[in-house]
C-alpha cells in the first residue's frame, strides 16, 4: 500500500466517523427529547420538519448565533479552551471501536476503524477520562461559586467510578485474553443463534457494573451530580454560552455513544449478529443503549451525593474486585 | 448501611424493573399536549373571557345604561354615557370596558338587570398599544344577524313594554 494511498484512507475513515458521530449526537439530541417526551406524555419537538427531524439543526444555529459571553471574574484562557479539552475525547475514544468486518476496495483490505490499536480497551480508558480535565477546569475557571461546586462534584464522581468503570472489564480483557476491540469483536462471532458467544453472557455481573459505572462516567440522570439543574443551577456548563456551552452539549452526547459502542462491542459481540452480521448491528446497538439512557434518566430520580459515593466504593467497587476474583477462579479450574 | 440480602434485592431486582415499567406504560398513551396556536381547545361553558353586549332578536341593544355593571365593577373598569334615541329609550351612547383594569369576575354579568353585558370565551387580548386595551361598543357588540350561538342563554326575550 502506497504511503499516500494509506494516509487518503486514514483521513477519509477519520472524517467518516467524525461526521459520523456528530450527527448521530445531534440526533441523539432529537432522540431524547422525543423519546422523553412520549415518556412524558409530551409531544417532544414537533415544529421544525416533520416529526421534528430538523430540530438538531436549529438548536445548532440558535447557539451558533448566541452572545458568546466572556465572565469578568474567569480565567481568560482556560474558560476557553475547557470545552475543546471535554470536547475532543469523546470523538478521540472512537478511532478504535470497530465498525465493521475488514472490507477488500481497489485491491486493499482496509480494517473499518481509524486505528486497529492492539491495546484499544486501554485507549479508550485514558481519553474517556480526559473527559474530567474539561469540566473542571472549566467550572473552576468560570469564578462562579455554581460551576466551581459541579465541578468539584463531578471530578469526585468521575474518579470514583472510574475505578470500576476499568475493573468491570478486567474479567473479560481476562477472558478475551487481549485488548485489541477488534480480536474481542471477532472472539464474540457465533455460538447459539449467533449471539451465544457475547460476553454478556458469559458475565453478566461485569456488564452491569460497567452499565452503571457507563451512565455515572457520561455524568447522565440518575448519576447528573454536576449539572443538578435543581441544586446547582447548571454545574460547570452555569457560565457558558453560545458554541462554548454547545462543545460541553456534544462533547457529553459524544461520550454517551462512546460508552453505548464500547459496551456494545465489549459486552454484545459488536458488528455481529444474529443474522447479517456487519456495521448496521453496532448501530441497532448504539440506539438501543441510547434509549436505554434516556429511559433510565425518564424513570429514576437523581441520587443523592453520598449514596452516589456509597454506590460507587461500597458497592459497585467490590463486587467488580470480587467478580475479578471469581471469574480467575473459574478460569483456573475450568 | 448494613442491610439484609432481602432488602438489596428488593431495592434492585424488583423495585428498579418496576420504576422502568412505569414510565414505559407511558409511551402508549396520547401525549395530553395541545397544540395551542394551531389548534384552540374548547372552553368551559362559563368561562369568563372578553366581554360582549347582547341584542335583542330585532336588532335593538339590551343595554339601557343603567350604571349598574358600573357599581358593581370591583376593579372601576366600566364607563359609559346615557342617551336617549327618539322613541324616548335609554341606550349607552359611549360604553367603555378598560381591559387592563378589569380582572374578569363577572360581577357586571350577574348585576345586569337587562341581560345586557356577558362574557365569553375569547381570552386573546394581548395588544402592544395600551389603547387598545379600552374596548368601546364597536368592539363588544355581537353583529346583529349573529353567526355563532350565544355562550351564555338569555331568559328574556323581548324588550319590557315600550312607552
Amino acid at each position: 500500500m502506497g504511503d499516500l494511498t494509506y494516509i487518503a484512507i486514514i483521513i477519509a475513515k477519520v472524517t467518516a466517523i467524525f461526521i459520523a458521530v456528530i450527527s448521530g449526537c445531534a440526533y441523539a439530541t432529537w432522540l431524547e427529547r422525543k423519546l422523553l417526551g412520549r415518556l412524558q406524555q409530551r409531544m417532544g419537538p414537533t415544529y421544525v420538519g416533520p416529526f421534528g427531524l430538523l430540530q438538531p439543526l436549529a438548536d445548532g444555529l440558535k447557539l451558533l448565533f448566541k452572545e458568546d459571553l466572556v465572565i469578568s471574574k474567569s480565567e481568560r484562557v482556560i474558560f476557553a479552551i475547557s470545552p475543546i479539552i471535554a470536547f475532543i475525547p469523546g470523538f478521540m475514544a472512537f478511532a478504535v471501536i470497530p465498525i465493521g468486518p475488514p472490507i477488500e476496495l481497489f485491491g486493499y483490505t482496509i480494517p473499518l476503524a481509524v486505528s486497529d490499536l492492539n491495546i484499544g480497551i486501554l485507549f479508550i480508558l485514558a481519553t474517556t477520562s480526559l473527559g474530567v480535565y474539561g469540566i473542571a477546569l472549566g467550572g473552576w475557571a468560570s469564578g462562579s461559586k455554581y460551576s466551581l461546586l459541579g465541578a468539584i462534584r463531578s471530578s469526585a464522581q468521575m474518579v470514583s467510578y472510574e475505578v470500576s468503570y476499568g475493573l468491570a472489564l478486567v474479567p473479560i480483557l481476562m477472558m478475551a485474553g487481549t485488548l485489541s476491540l477488534h480480536e474481542m469483536v471477532s472472539q464474540q462471532a457465533g455460538g447459539w443463534l449467533g449471539i451465544g458467544n457475547w460476553y454478556v453472557f458469559k458475565n453478566p455481573i461485569a456488564f452491569l457494573i460497567f452499565w452503571i459505572c457507563a451512565i455515572a462516567e457520561t455524568n447522565r440522570a440518575p448519576f447528573d451530580m454536576p449539572e443538578a439543574e435543581s441544586e446547582l443551577v447548571s454545574g460547570y456548563l452555569t457560565e457558558y454560552s453560545s458554541m462554548k456551552f454547545s462543545m460541553f452539549f456534544v462533547g457529553e452526547y459524544a461520550n454517551m455513544l462512546t460508552a453505548a459502542a464500547v459496551m456494545a462491542t465489549v459486552f454484545f459481540g459488536g458488528w455481529n449478529g444474529p443474522i447479517a452480521s456487519g456495521p448496521w448491528w453496532l448501530v441497532i446497538k448504539v440506539i438501543f443503549f441510547m434509549v436505554m439512557y434516556i429511559w433510565i434518566r425518564a424513570s429514576f430520580p437523581r441520587i443523592r451525593y453520598d449514596q452516589l459515593m456509597d454506590l460507587g466504593w461500597k458497592v459497585l467497587f467490590p463486587i467488580a474486585l470480587l467478580n475479578v476474583l471469581v471469574t480467575g477462579l473459574l478460569m483456573y479450574l475450568v | 448501611m448494613l442491610k439484609t440480602f432481602w432488602d438489596i434485592i428488593k431495592t434492585t431486582v424488583i423495585a428498579l424493573p418496576i420504576g422502568l415499567y412505569t414510565t414505559f406504560k407511558h409511551v402508549f398513551k396520547k401525549p395530553v399536549t395541545k397544540k395551542y396556536p394551531k389548534a384552540k381547545s374548547e372552553m368551559m361553558p362559563r368561562y369568563r373571557g372578553l366581554h360582549y353586549l347582547e341584542r335583542y332578536d330585532d336588532g335593538t341593544e339590551r343595554c339601557v345604561c343603567c350604571g349598574l355593571c358600573a357599581a358593581a365593577c370591583p376593579a372601576d373598569a366600566i364607563y359609559m354615557e346615557p342617551d336617549e334615541n327618539e322613541k324616548g329609550e335609554r341606550f349607552a351612547k359611549v360604553y367603555e370596558i378598560n381591559m387592563i383594569r378589569c380582572i374578569f369576575c363577572g360581577f357586571c354579568e350577574e348585576a345586569c338587570p337587562e341581560e345586557a353585558i356577558f362574557l365569553g370565551h375569547e381570552f386573546e387580548l394581548a395588544n402592544d398599544n395600551r389603547d387598545g386595551f379600552i374596548y368601546s361598543k364597536d368592539d363588544m357588540l355581537v353583529e346583529h344577524p349573529r353567526k355563532d350561538r350565544p355562550y351564555k342563554t338569555i331568559y328574556r326575550r323581548t324588550r319590557r313594554h315600550s312607552m
